[in-house]
């Protein structure tokens, strides 16, 4: 028998008598960080593969949550930061040893490309606006101005100064030279989200290659669940429901060999895996991830692809939640599991 | 210079004033510790072994926590010091994920903090607050590179473990067991 204790009482808020520096906050950072990597990443390829016209929601609508993602993670990050006066100071340095580092400045690279993607289909993906003046408009009047033809459905409307015609036409042009901009910062934003927590070396749960491409995996099924929610268009969904069949099968591939390796390694790894397998969070994983959240909407989605009639709401919403509640898990388990007593 | 510990576990007797010692001399903030006691019993009653450590940052060689900070605000100084800048935190909790030991805490300021190994001490030629206080004299600060200190000597000619080497940050306190 052996037991290690500390006896002289140390418990440091956050620390002791478990780890747990790391709430929510984290967790919706790296949900909302993958959703918008998977919504920028079809967006672009879709550009790329000159299909803006069969894909348009994948290409002209769906990256409209990316910027509100990102900006809403970026607020989790703040909040979750115990020091945030200084937080200037991330982008005071690069060190690309730091995930968080090299993060921080992928998320300030592709917030500004996201934002001009969303802008330059605005005019395309809303063409008219509300006669009457409300307050979403009254903020957007800042940056457009009211044509003057009107009809029953609304007025419409374009940029307000030059400049941004301008820019927008330009960036217009350029669109697919934008796409290739924005694809392996796409990429690189959802591998990050997953490596955050690999480069961990002191957390035995987190500390396994895996986790980058299997968080990217995630974060594109969470995108093309989004997109086939949100389009109108049968072919839109069919492709996207296959592609997010695709990507929940190579994410339960990733899962059951996370494990493999896990029990292959060392003693740490498998006390890791233990809490998987018989420990504290077998049933929410097992239960609420992997069924609810991958196999349950797999199989609606199959189902569907084989015409049977399921409401395509339902495995998308199962993927997003389930997609949160597997970071939640990997982020709360992982302080869990550690090297000593 | 190499900065680092060695700690008599056959000589330590748990007494804790190396704890108190570091509070009051680094005005640790209530409730927070830098350096804790463990014992570690073995065996079944009533044949036990006993050991008794004191804990506290390793010092790592290969530091994680440094690697992984965002801002460069934990950094490793002179003698292999490892030392956080209060001004450069964000508080992001990196660096406290990245540490197999747990030594370190995020000071009610916001800011992380953990050992100095008391290096304002040390610049004036006196040891740690904690090893100067210890009354059993388990305690040995010093330079691991020159081969004459007392340190290097107890470290070469006795038997000396570290915490959770396999974790890969060749930690620089040395337990004498
Ligand atoms: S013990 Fe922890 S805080 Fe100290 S140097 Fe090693 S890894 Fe860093
Ligand atoms: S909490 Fe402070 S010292 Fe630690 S990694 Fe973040 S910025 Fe660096």
């Amino acid at each position: 028998m052996k037991e290690e204790i500390i006896t002289s009482g140390r418990l440091n808020p956050l620390i002791d008598p478990v780890l747990n520096v790391w709430h929510w906050e984290i967790p919706a950072y790296l949900f909302l960080g993958g959703l918008s990597a998977g919504l920028l990443f079809f967006a672009s390829l879709y550009t790329i593969m000159n299909k803006e016209k069969e894909y348009s929601t994948a290409v002209k609508i769906a990256p409209i949550i990316a910027p509100i993602a990102i900006a809403l993670g970026l607020i989790a990050l703040m909040l979750d930061l115990k020091h945030p006066l200084y937080s200037w100071q991330l982008y005071t340095t690069i060190r690309l040893e730091s995930p968080m580092s090299w993060g921080a400045w992928t998320l300030m690279a592709v917030m500004p490309l996201s934002v001009a993607w969303v802008a330059i289909y605005l005019d395309q993906v809303f063409p008219k606006v509300d006669r009457r003046p409300n307050i979403i408009l009254k903020v957007l009047f800042m940056v457009i101005r009211l044509k003057d033809e009107e009809d029953e459905n609304g007025i419409n409307w374009e940029y307000k100064y030059k400049w941004m015609r301008d820019l927008k036409n330009w960036i217009f042009k350029n669109r697919v030279t934008m796409a290739w901009i924005l694809m392996p910062l796409a990429i690189i934003l959802g591998v990050y989200t997953g490596i955050l927590l690999s480069a961990f070396n002191a957390r035995p749960l987190w500390n396994t290659s895996l986790l980058g491409p299997l968080f990217l995996v995630s974060g594109i099924s969470t995108a093309a669940a989004t997109i086939m929610w949100l389009t109108e268009s049968k072919e839109e969904r069919v492709l996207f429901s296959r592609i997010d069949l695709v990507m929940i099968i190579v994410e339960l591939f990733f899962i059951v060999h996370l494990f493999m390796g896990f029990l292959a390694s060392s003693e740490v790894q498998i006390e890791a895996a233990g809490l998987f397998l018989g420990g504290h969070f077998t049933a929410p994983f097992w239960g609420l991830v992997v069924v609810m959240g991958l196999i349950v909407p797999g199989i609606l989605e199959a189902l569907e692809l084989k015409g049977f009639h399921v409401p395509v709401a339902v495995p998308a919403a199962l993927i997003l939640i389930g997609g949160a509640i597997f970071r939640i898990i990997m982020v709360e388990a992982g302080q869990i599991t550690r090297w000593l007593y | 210079m190499r900065y680092g510990m060695a700690i008599d576990t056959k000589k330590c007797v748990g007494c804790s004033d190396c704890v108190v010692a570091c509070q009051l001399e680094n005005h640790v903030p209530v409730g927070y510790a830098r350096d804790w006691i463990v014992e570690v019993t073995e065996g079944i009653y009533p044949n036990l072994a006993l050991e008794i450590r004191s804990e506290r940052c390793n010092h790592c060689d290969n530091t994680p926590c440094v690697r992984t900070c965002p801002t460069g605000a934990s950094h490793i100084i002179e003698g292999g010091i490892v030392k956080v800048t209060h001004h450069e935190c964000i508080g992001c909790g990196a660096c406290i994920q990245s540490c197999p030991y747990d030594a370190r805490y995020t000071h009610p300021e916001g800011y992380v903090d953990k050992c100095t190994f008391c290096d304002h001490r040390i610049k004036n030629g006196q040891d740690p607050a904690c090893v100067s206080v210890c009354p059993t004299h388990c305690m040995y600060f010093g330079d691991l590179d020159d081969p004459n200190s007392e340190i290097s000597r107890l470290v070469n000619t006795r038997r000396t473990k570290t915490l959770a080497p396999e974790a890969g940050t060749k930690p620089q306190i040395f337990y004498l067991i």
